[in-house]
């Protein structure tokens, strides 16, 4: 722009706008771990397809998945699927206040609720799956 | 009181001579207690009085004085000198149009802050005689925190949303707009809705939640954007999935 009275307008890199600041780059890490759970997801997919294939393919696939490679993924994903997953539950405080009278309450409790019922969903899956 | 020179690096521009905009150093003697803008008061004053920025009350009440404080959005009457170490950088409120060195181009968020009918429409025309609308402190607890709104802007400067999509109405105005859309003694929802409710209302906001880490009076626009994003989608499911139920 050059000297022409007109205010200078300052341009905002469009792909590298989140390097430099770490509240932008905690968001991107919080986004970019959702392709994990698309990744488990995919997993599903191919388990179901495999299962639809016969028995020989779907021990062929759980060899795989016990394997070392198969346990290292799966580690790897199990990891970024709890960075995910308590990055969201620390700010439904905000999208989901619960006011009780004039006191709103404790955003630990709501996070906390979040908590008791992703334990109470893995409990009743891991039942379900047969491990206890 | 001690005193130590503290070195500011001031970005300057004067869009009559520069084609962009430079940093300034000045070595300014400060007062321990002092805040940034005791420093550009002093530069102002006593060292070079070409130096332009926004400023009033000095008691973080007024919302002028935002600006880029070492990369972060401040206001120059809260960020006291004595947090910070070395060379202090201090440039305009970032995604706004730079007018002159500090002060920013406010216009569009001014217009967008119209835009969401910030004030109370009553529900129905009320006479006076017939008194007051009343509210308990329940009903008013709902939504004060949104009335501490100085509008000073930095949530915008925090909003990477707003600097890439300039379109968005962003986070202070929608939050005015959630904190009349609460309020017990408003019935202007729905006129608002039509703004907020929006491409370039809520749903251009990703949830970085920058706006209310920066917010100098504790103000949650993330909060309310949710809220709001949650409300509108109710509003769609009873309107397409329920056409029989009133909103």
């Amino acid at each position: 722009m050059s000297a022409n009275g007109k205010p200078y307008v300052r341009e905002v890199s469009r792909y590298g706008w989140f390097l430099g600041n770490p509240r932008y780059r905690r968001y991107m890490a919080r986004e970019v771990t959702c392709v994990f759970i698309g990744l488990h997801a995919l997993i599903l997919l191919v388990a179901l397809k495999r299962l639809s294939e016969g028995r020989e393919a779907w021990e062929a696939f759980l060899h795989n998945l016990t394997g070392p490679a198969g346990i290292v993924l799966q580690l790897v994903i199990l990891a970024f699927a709890i960075y995910h997953s308590t990055s969201w539950f620390n700010v439904t405080p905000k999208a989901m206040p619960v006011q009780i009278g004039e006191q709103f309450l404790p955003g630990a409790v709501i996070i906390g609720a979040h908590y008791a019922a992703w334990l109470v969903a893995t409990v009743a899956v891991l039942y379900l799956a047969g491990a206890f | 009181m001690s005193e130590r020179i503290v070195e500011l690096e001031v970005l300057r521009f004067n869009p009559e001579t520069d084609t962009e905009p430079r940093f300034q150093r000045y070595s300014v003697p400060c007062m321990n207690e002092w805040v940034v803008l005791d420093a550009l008061n002093h530069v102002k004053e006593s060292i070079d009085p070409t130096l332009s920025y926004r400023w009033s009350c000095h008691m973080a009440v007024c919302g002028s004085c935002g600006m880029m404080i070492n990369g972060e959005p401040k206001l120059a009457c809260k960020a006291f000198l004595r947090e910070y170490e070395g060379v202090i950088r201090v440039e305009p409120l970032a995604h706004f149009p730079i007018q002159r060195d500090l002060v920013t181009v406010i216009d569009d968020f001014v217009t967008k802050l119209k835009r969401v009918k910030p004030y109370l429409i009553p529900k129905e025309d009320q006479p006076v005689e017939a008194g007051e609308f009343r509210q308990s402190p329940a009903e008013l607890k709902r939504y004060k925190q949104y009335t501490l709104c100085i509008n000073c802007m930095l949530c915008y400067a925090a909003c990477p949303e707003y600097g890439l999509v300039p379109k968005f109405i962003g986070p202070a105005a929608i939050s005015l707009a959630h904190r009349y859309n609460e309020d017990s003694r408003d019935g202007g929802r729905e006129e608002r809705q039509q703004e907020i409710a929006s491409n370039e209302g809520v749903w251009e906001c990703s949830f970085v939640g920058a706006c209310s880490e920066v917010c100098p009076e504790h103000v949650d626009p993330a909060g309310a954007l949710q809220q709001i994003k949650i409300k509108s989608t109710v509003d769609w499911y009873k309107e397409h999935a329920m056409p029989w139920s009133k909103k």
